[in-house]
């Protein structure tokens, strides 16, 4: 899959209030943004693409809010209501289906609602929902039971937060960075042992865009313009009893999938950096095995070697990841945008020498059930 | 339009008390393994014919097989536990609208006869006190009091 490259990019400030903005007016921010980027105006756009939740934002057909703000006005639009790895993927086969430029954008406010409430309506309602489980606590049962499968600590999965919370500071539009230690994370309150604070990402206001074209459209953006390799993505059962939780299963198949398109062999060599959904510290452990970056159980011991680190050989989140801005649903869409910017070679002060082939993961559903892959640029 | 006085430059309008009343389904499955706890105090499992996995609670079909279910098995009121947490953030109850007290535990049980897991509260709030592989058994809420609904186990208990 060779025929389709990302020419432009655009994310807002990310905040855990944008009390000035509604989620439409974040979405023209991003909008905006991404134009601009890629040098065009609304009328050179042919499709538009929304994400949203009904849920989150706490009204019935959410999308429809945002689409003044989007430009798909007479427009060929349609909504993706999940993580913006799969919207922007719902935009790549818009482009493959003969479209010459997709606009697609994703908003979230955390602020507007109470998120456990939220999470916990993912979870089925004869079965699991009156248990008051949701996000924070089905990972919290997820985490200890990779802990155990291959004997972390919790100060292994400390290390995630204070990696990314530190790289925050060289990423503008990130919302949390923070000076902080193993002791510090370890310190901090227990949400639901054996997760703490500050291995627990923010509530977060913001949101993203990306244009998407075809090889006519892509050729004129010069090289600007990033290829996307490879897709894939795969899911896991529905009930969180019928999953093994510590085995990234869903993602190892998703990962499978996009290195087939991108022919990739031998990921830990072939991919320059990483930007993972690490919603939960170790997250990003369970989703480096499960990209191949590493073996099975060896995430914890690639991270206290420092081969993550935005020096190391193969830097994950040195954008800061998750934990320090997570805007949901936009934040698998954010993890593909810093891979664009790191191939291109414009992510300013996080940049990585030398990027040229990058991979963007992102998730839906607890415990990441529903996992999406994308490989992005590399060589013509 | 003023908290405690002074004028919010950034106005919000709140959604009140509204409510999205649902009824759902517990389905032909999902009412009898409801059922056979409340009036029973039993739990029930459901086996493919092509894996012969065995699951609970019950639904009509194997996932991974796409294959109709149909075989009812008996399946043990304890088992091991497969993972846990301890909740030390306040959250309030969906099923009852009211603060939940905390510390209290979730567990992920593999009850003996079954396959899959079933997720439940545990009846313990020091982690350092439980470990995988422990053995569990469900506590029930009295007959008579069972309304059938998940709520009729009260937790499950370190055996």
């Amino acid at each position: 899959m060779e025929r389709v490259a990302v020419i432009g990019v655009g994310m807002t400030q990310f905040a855990r209030e944008r009390p000035a903005e509604t989620a439409a007016d974040l979405v023209f921010e991003a909008c905006t943004r991404a134009l601009e980027d890629a040098r065009l105006s609304i009328e050179d756009v042919d499709v538009v693409i929304t994400g949203s939740n009904d849920f989150f934002d706490g009204r019935t057909i959410s999308s429809m809010a945002v689409m003044d703000a989007c430009g798909s006005y007479d427009k060929n639009v349609s909504t993706v209501e999940g993580d913006g790895t799969f919207g922007a993927a719902h935009a790549l086969m818009r482009v493959l289906a003969g479209w010459g430029t997709v606009l697609y954008c994703a908003h979230h406010k955390g602020s507007e609602s109470v998120m456990p409430l939220i999470t916990n309506a993912m979870f089925d309602p004869i079965f699991e929902r009156f248990l008051g489980i949701e996000a924070v606590t089905s990972a919290a049962l997820q985490a200890r039971a990779y802990m155990d499968r291959w004997g972390l600590d919790e100060e292994t999965l400390a290390l995630v937060s204070v990696k990314n919370h530190g790289n925050a500071f060289r990423n503008p539009v990130a919302q949390l960075p923070l000076e902080t230690t193993v002791e510090d994370v370890m310190g901090s309150p227990y949400i639901a042992d054996p997760l703490k604070r500050l291995d627990c990402a923010p509530v977060t206001d913001g949101a993203a865009a990306v244009i998407l074209a075809d090889r006519e459209h892509a050729r004129s953006a010069g090289s600007r313009a990033v290829r996307v390799r490879g897709v894939g993505y795969s899911c896991d059962a529905f009930h969180l009893g019928d999953r093994d939780l510590a085995d990234p299963s869903a993602l190892r198949d998703a990962a499978a999938r996009a290195y087939r398109g991108a022919a990739i062999d031998d990921p830990a060599r072939q991919i320059d950096l990483a930007e993972v959904s690490e919603v939960f510290g170790y997250m990003e452990l369970m989703w480096c095995e499960g990209l191949g970056l590493c073996g099975p159980g060896e995430a914890g011991e690639m991270t206290a070697s420092g081969r993550t680190a935005r020096d190391g050989d193969i830097p994950v989140n040195v954008s800061g990841g998750c934990l320090s801005a997570n805007p949901v649903l936009v934040s698998g869409l954010n993890r593909v945008i810093e891979c664009v910017l790191q191939v291109r070679g414009e992510a300013g002060e996080h940049q990585v020498e030398g990027v040229r082939t990058a991979v963007a993961q992102g998730f839906n559903g607890p415990c990441g059930q529903s996992q999406c892959v994308w490989v992005l640029g590399g060589e013509e | 339009m003023s908290d405690g006085g002074v004028k919010r430059m950034y106005l919000v309008v709140e959604s009140g008390q509204a409510e999205q009343p649902f009824r759902w389904s517990a389905g032909t499955y999902g009412s009898r393994f409801l059922t056979a706890i409340r009036d029973d105090g039993t739990f029930t499992g459901i086996k493919c014919p092509k894996c012969g996995h065995v699951y609970v609670p019950l639904r009509r079909v194997c996932g991974p097989c796409f294959t109709e279910m149909t075989e009812l098995v008996p399946v043990s009121n304890e088992g091991t536990l497969v993972t846990f947490s301890v909740v030390s953030f306040g959250f309030v109850d969906p099923s009852t609208g009211k603060h939940r007290a905390v510390p209290y535990g979730y567990a992920v049980i593999k009850l003996d006869g079954a396959d899959s897991y079933l997720i439940h509260f545990i009846d313990e709030t020091d982690p350092a006190k439980m470990k995988a592989g422990d053995r569990v058994r469900a506590v029930f809420e009295d007959e008579g009091e069972r309304t059938g609904s998940m709520l009729d186990i009260k937790h499950f208990e370190l055996v």
